[in-house]
């Protein structure tokens, strides 16, 4: 399996906060990989490293074979990155469909207005926001807001999709009906990272796990071996019971 | 029915500058001429702030600095290199566009409030340097030679042609705000005006995109400055940059509605109206820009998206010919 995204020794500071440490791993082209860790651990950071919203002060990424250390947000969309982000930002004064339609237009197949129209409408109806297209964006709920937020990552038909808590505030059925759309995108063959606090999502969904705490990665592996991980129990969870009691949720 | 769709959009204005053209001919007076002139000079300022102001979200204090230089850059072409008035527009734009696109680069980065504050020192900036700039006449300026108007049939025949040329200037504004509106270029400027790091991170190349918006909308300002100091006979640093000639045209903006191709020309419309009423009144021609002040306070506390952007709150149905 070819690697779509590496991380080496990436590492980045906030004045005395240091936000991320040595950072590395591989991402093979398909994976679904989960990024846990406590409040505070830099998961967030690490999206924002990642896609180019802050440069890391030192390390590397490799996006498709190419460094893309310090390149700005729109050079990685334009090279298929697409994200989501937890606290929404959907453009309020546009139509749910033009909000779809500026991911489609800018991102890496650079589409005409005219082909993002039809790109908007097959991904408004595979997120279920089809009745929503001539909404003003601003006007959704969140549930809404977050689907929102997923098509248009996905009208750009990217290589690589970063899902920031994209279940947080949702309720039940809100979860599953997400947790099935995941990984309907991953069929399509799309590679995904995601970061979930919803433990029954990231073990149902993640094929990989990978658990940041203090911006040090201290575990790696798959779902039941990060779960039995005292490490991971102890900085994670604080509480191993409380870590049982979860997974028998699971 | 899609062209309908796609054009419905740029009617109106376009209704509005033919019967603003027309009227004074009809009418046969040369004083509905020079109002009607105001009002397409207007119509063409404001629908060109609105590509920054409304389509891409930056506040300009200071747009009337594209006009004044512009016209600057036209009269001595006219005077000391003796081109015609055609080229001499064509030559103001340009210098418009290129002084908007060494600006963009340098002050685009500025987001908010200090965006709007460096627009206010660069009019500022360019009105002092014009003072000390002996090639543009200092603080006398450029004064035209009566002799300038004679290939144009002379002055009075001069004026007329002027007129007709302002209302061209005046569609060429409307066209260029409703193709940028209608363009994937313009859903971007959209997408950087509702949150630019949204917009960013989904690949629009912000800074490349608000520099073109900077540019596009300095063109006809650029032209326009030149028609009317040719029209006018002369041009000083005083009434090239005057700062609360911007901010007027904020108010037209922001009062007929921003991000809306109707909503300047409108908002020029009535702003001019209310203006040749307010100044030929006895008891407002002194404090007539304390109540253009007053009103613009009035529309963004109460009105925010301006007329046209209430009506179209108001009315969904109406969207497609409001655009």
């Amino acid at each position: 399996m070819t690697t779509l995204l590496s991380l080496q020794n990436v590492s980045k500071r906030f004045g005395g906060l240091q936000a991320l440490l040595n950072v590395s791993f591989d991402l093979p082209q398909g994976q679904i990989l989960g990024l846990i860790g406590p409040n505070g651990a830099g998961k967030t950071t690490l999206f924002n490293v990642i896609n180019g919203v802050y440069a890391p002060e030192s390390g590397h990424i490799i996006f498709h074979n190419k460094d893309v250390t310090g390149r700005r947000p729109y050079q990685l969309a334009k090279m298929g990155m697409a994200r989501t982000h937890q606290i929404v930002r959907p453009l309020n004064e546009l139509s749910v469909r033009e909000n779809v339609m500026v991911g489609a237009c800018f991102g890496h197949e650079n589409q005409d207005l005219g082909n993002a129209a039809k790109i908007s409408d097959e991904v408004m109806e595979f997120v279920g926001l089809t009745v929503r297209a001539d909404q003003l964006a601003g006007s959704l709920n969140v549930a809404q807001k977050k689907r929102l937020e997923m098509a248009r990552a996905l009208a750009a038909h990217p290589y690589l999709l970063l899902l920031d808590e994209v279940l947080a505030g949702l309720n039940h059925s809100e979860i599953d009906n997400m947790i099935q759309t995941v990984l309907k995108i991953r069929e399509q063959g799309i590679t995904i990272i995601v970061i979930e606090h919803v433990m029954k999502a990231v073990m149902n969904v993640c094929d990989r796990i990978i658990v940041l705490d203090y911006g040090e990665l201290i575990a790696e592996g798959n779902p039941e071996a990060i779960a039995n991980d005292p490490k991971v129990i102890e900085a994670y969870l604080g509480d191993p019971r409380l870590a049982k009691q979860m997974l028998e949720e699971a | 029915m899609k062209i309908w769709h796609r054009y419905s959009g740029i009617v109106l204005p376009i209704l509005v500058i033919a019967v603003l053209t027309i009227w004074p001919a009809i009418t046969g007076k040369a004083s509905n001429r020079e109002s009607s002139f105001t009002i397409l000079k207007a119509v063409a300022l404001a629908s060109s702030l609105n590509i920054l102001l409304g389509y891409t979200g930056y506040v300009s204090f200071g747009h009337i600095v594209f006009y004044g230089f512009g016209g600057y850059v036209g009269l001595f072409l006219l005077t000391d290199q003796g081109w015609s008035l055609w080229t001499a527009i064509l030559a103001g734009g340009l210098a418009s566009a290129v002084l908007a696109f060494l600006l963009g680069t340098a002050i685009l980065r500025l987001r908010g409030a200090y965006f709007a504050l460096a627009t206010i020192g660069i009019n500022e900036a360019m009105k002092a340097f014009v003072n000390n700039f002996d090639l543009f006449g200092g603080p006398t300026g450029i004064t035209l030679n009566f002799s300038v108007y004679k290939p144009y049939g002379g002055a009075a025949q001069a004026l007329q042609t002027s007129f007709y040329i302002a209302a061209g200037l005046a569609l060429l504004a409307i066209l260029l705000s409703h193709i940028v509106r209608t363009s994937k270029f313009g859903l971007g400027l959209l997408a950087i005006r509702e949150n630019e790091d949204a917009a960013e991170v989904m690949g629009v190349v912000a800074p490349n995109a608000k520099t073109w918006a900077y540019v596009f909308s300095a063109i006809v300002p650029g032209m326009i400055g030149v028609l009317f100091f040719f029209k006018n006979g002369n041009v000083e640093p005083h009434d090239a940059f005057p700062l609360h000639a911007s901010i007027e045209l904020l108010v037209m903006v922001m009062l007929g509605g921003q991000g809306t191709v109707l909503g300047p020309i409108l908002g020029a419309f009535a702003y001019q109206g209310m203006r040749g009423y307010l100044v030929t009144s006895d008891f407002f021609k002194d404090i007539q820009l304390s109540v253009s002040g007053a009103l613009l306070l009035m529309i963004v506390l109460f009105i925010p998206a301006g007329a046209i952007g209430w009506l179209r709150q108001r009315i969904p149905t109406l969207r497609r010919v409001l655009a």
